[in-house]
């Protein structure tokens, strides 16, 4: 991971330079017009907060099961990334939906399990700074019920019926729609990565700093 | 065998110390009772709640007076230092758990059994026009609410200010059992009752229940360990 970092915020950089422009060049949406742009940040940031719930349960269940101080850095990284990438969707939906739907907020099904889904984390994030020594696993868990919440998160849409667009809306989309929000996916994905390598990174040093100043102490 | 029987010598030691002085039970039930008085005061309007206010005030007196039941269990397993006796005992961790779990079911379930006709009578709602699909979203909802919480009252038993952790924790998971809980009631609570909408939510309580469930009891050992 390292060795690519520096490859990677550039690639991931001159894609967030190149995105302004293939967003002004893709066509209007024939009902929405301008403000169906958003569509480019929206979907975006949810797809990288799934990347990182991923990363967050993947790494709790390894931590909670193997103890690995590792992937409690990758854990808790991934976690302050879900928080980060749903409040942008969260912040970009209403904007959205204040000109398509009429209103700023809808409780829909897929709207209201969003906001559970950054409640949870809001909550791990909560358990790790007040819960004392020890917290560590017990975020860890509710990393795992909070992954477990997020495949019924993103079916919603499919099961109820909502006004919030379906998951197949995505793949349907003409090319001139599709490509731009393809390459500002993988801006938002790489920017995932980014963060999360710089975080890891921090937590590390945080760790070894701590190890030094007990082995002062000693 | 072992694993059903550890279950239910916890849940035995449990009702004995309860029968002792009935403090858990006593004061769930009257805080109980209190939360839908609170809400009878907010959602009565001209003499009369407002609609779907019935289901919404059963299941948040259920999940408020749940909460309370959970953090006092465990506190007084960490009062008199037994948790630590308990998780040496030469039994499979699970099976604790199982036996913590099957007593805040029957503790929630009398609860249920005041709370149900309470509401019924004070809010003029039908919730005895169909007895088994109610008790089966009372159940659902129960199982799903109960499962999560025993977990987190037992893990967070030796964290700092455990009391404001747990419903932070339990509040944002078990909202999807909640929801479901009060939609299904609400539908039962219509003028013509609604079955297939209560149904489809029994169903996804059992969903629920049973990640839930799985998760917990696979977490639970790893937890539990110092």
């Amino acid at each position: 991971m390292r060795k690519a970092f520096g490859p990677l915020v550039v690639v991931g950089a001159a894609l967030f330079v190149a995105a302004p422009y293939f967003i002004a060049q893709a066509p209007y949406e024939s009902t929405m017009g301008l403000i169906q742009k958003i569509m480019y940040y929206h979907v975006p940031s949810w797809i990288a907060q799934y990347c990182a719930i991923t990363v967050c349960g993947v790494a709790s269940a390894i931590y909670l099961f193997k103890s690995h101080p590792v992937a409690d850095r990758y854990a808790v990284s991934a976690a302050e990334l879900v928080v980060l990438f749903g409040l942008m969707g969260l912040i970009t939906g209403p904007l959205w939906a204040r000109k398509a739907w009429g209103v700023w907020w809808q409780w829909d099904v897929r709207l209201t399990s969003a906001l559970l889904m950054e409640l949870i984390f809001v909550a791990y994030l909560l358990v790790r700074q007040y819960g004392g020594p020890g917290s560590e696993k017990l975020a860890s868990a509710t990393a795992l019920f909070g992954t477990a919440t997020g495949p019924f998160v993103y079916k919603s849409v499919d099961i109820w019926r909502t006004v919030h667009p379906k998951t197949t809306v995505v793949p349907t989309l003409p090319s001139s729609l599709g490509a731009p929000l393809a390459l500002t996916s993988a801006a938002f994905v790489l920017l995932f990565v980014v963060l999360l390598t710089l975080r890891v990174n921090l937590a590390e040093r945080q760790a070894a700093l701590d190890e030094m100043y007990l082995a002062l102490e000693d | 065998m072992t694993f059903l029987r550890t279950a239910w010598l916890v849940l035995r030691k449990d009702f004995a110390i309860e029968v002792r002085s009935w403090e858990i039970l006593t004061t769930t039930l009257f805080f109980a009772s209190s939360c839908v008085l609170v809400f009878a005061f907010a959602f009565v309007k001209e003499g009369r709640a407002v609609e779907d206010a019935a289901a919404g005030i059963l299941w948040i007196a259920i999940a408020f007076s749940g909460t309370l039941a959970l953090g006092r269990t465990f506190e007084r397993e960490r009062y008199g230092e037994t948790l630590r006796a308990l998780l040496l005992a030469p039994a499979p961790r699970p099976a604790l758990y199982v036996g913590k779990l099957l007593g805040m079911l029957a503790l929630l379930g009398i609860a249920e059994a005041l709370l149900v006709p309470m509401v019924a009578f004070l809010f003029q709602a039908a919730l005895f026009s169909r007895p088994l699909l109610l008790a089966g979203l009372l159940a659902g909802g129960t199982i799903g609410f109960a499962a999560v919480g025993t977990l987190f009252a037992a893990m967070l038993v030796r964290a700092r200010s455990r009391d404001v952790l747990l419903p932070i924790l339990l509040y944002p998971i078990t909202i999807p059992v909640i929801i479901a809980g009060v939609r299904g009631t609400a539908a039962l609570l219509a003028e013509i009752p609604d079955e297939a909408t209560a149904t489809m939510w029994i169903g996804i309580l059992v969903a629920f229940d049973t990640v839930f469930v799985t998760l917990a009891l696979w977490t639970f050992e790893p937890l539990m360990t110092e």
